[in-house]
């Protein structure tokens, strides 16, 4: 008994394994990782808008095959159909709906940049000091069938069934108020403040 | 795999999408970035349901709902874009400051009851 407690807690203990001969896993998690930070970056900073939004393309597809590797396959062929087929074209076209300027714009930074940028490197050296020091010697152990789709679906459809529900209902309240609020008064114009004006004023 | 891989590029993913939030202007672009923020919260859900591996499998079931609202919150988030950039003409969250109370308009002595009968609210500009 006190064996089979041990084996089943065996991921949880701290695991012999050393940084400095990473498996072929870690080697392209790594590699998929490093290319995902950098498709981030350029895409927060970028001056061109159309382009920010293709590069978080890159970012959200490199997350997928990073779910991939993590063993979570249906968890990736969702971020593939939502987030590149639905988020991104959603993105595209905010953009092109709000008259985004095509090419290089200047103002696409406000001018707290600075202090954006001394935030994000103290919560970056907090969080990834605090998780070093947690998780150093962790380990998880990629079995097959993990995360399969077909564990995932069980477990969904037999203990998550009232949440699934629950957020369908969630869904379709989103789709109609979002259909509310887009939708174009009932036809009469009238005076908005702002800096368009009406076409009754032209 | 170690744990700290999945677990320190989603700090460092959250960390951009934070600098994204706060940087930009375009509301659209910050939407962007809080798709990244979201993003790095699923990483740190996958990988630590690989490394739990409970019953339930909630790591994953959290991950697919986590999806689910950032879509339902994209969609409403990019239809009050489009509805603040129709009335507005403009979508820079710097620019839309019709609630935001501007440091000449504070009264100076806050026990005087304002005596001003104009309308507050959208400023006409």
């Amino acid at each position: 008994m006190t064996g089979f407690l041990l084996a089943a807690a065996g991921p949880l203990d701290a695991a012999p394994r050393g940084f400095l001969s990473p498996t072929g896993v870690e080697i392209v998690f790594v590699l998929v990782g490093l290319a995902v930070l950098g498709a981030a970056v350029v895409s927060v900073t970028t001056r061109q808008l159309v382009h920010a939004a293709l590069w978080l393309v890159v970012a959200l597809g490199g997350l997928a095959v990073e779910f991939l590797l993590l063993t979570a396959e249906f968890v990736a062929w969702v971020q593939v159909l939502i987030y590149l087929g639905s988020v991104v074209v959603l993105v595209l076209f905010g953009l092109m709906l709000t008259r985004a300027p095509i090419g290089r714009s200047p103002d696409a930074d406000s001018k707290n940049r600075w202090v954006a940028l001394g935030v994000a490197l103290a919560a970056a050296a907090t969080l990834v000091t605090l998780v070093v020091d947690a998780f150093r010697t962790s380990w998880i152990d990629l079995g097959a069938g993990g995360g399969s789709t077909a564990v995932t679906g069980a477990s969904l459809f037999r203990h998550w069934v009232l949440p699934f529900e629950a957020l369908s209902v969630l869904l379709l309240a989103a789709l109609v108020g979002a259909i509310v609020i887009s939708r174009t008064g009932s036809g009469k114009a009238k005076p908005r403040p702002g800096k368009l004006t009406t076409r009754q004023e032209r | 795999m170690h744990l700290l891989y999945p677990a320190v590029l989603a700090a460092l993913l959250f960390c951009v999408g934070v600098y994204g939030v706060l940087a930009r202007r375009n509301a659209v672009l910050l939407l962007m970035s809080v798709e990244l923020m979201l993003n790095a919260v699923n990483l740190n859900l996958i990988a630590f349901d690989a490394w739990l591996r409970d019953a339930l499998h909630a790591g994953q079931a959290l991950t697919l709902f986590a999806i689910t609202v950032a879509a339902a919150e994209i969609g409403l988030g990019l239809a009050i874009v489009l509805l603040v950039f129709r009335t507005r003409g403009t979508a820079d969250v710097d620019r839309i400051t019709a609630l935001g109370d501007r440091a000449a308009e504070v009264p100076a002595q806050p026990t005087e009851p304002a005596a001003d009968p104009a309308p507050k609210g959208q400023a006409v500009s």
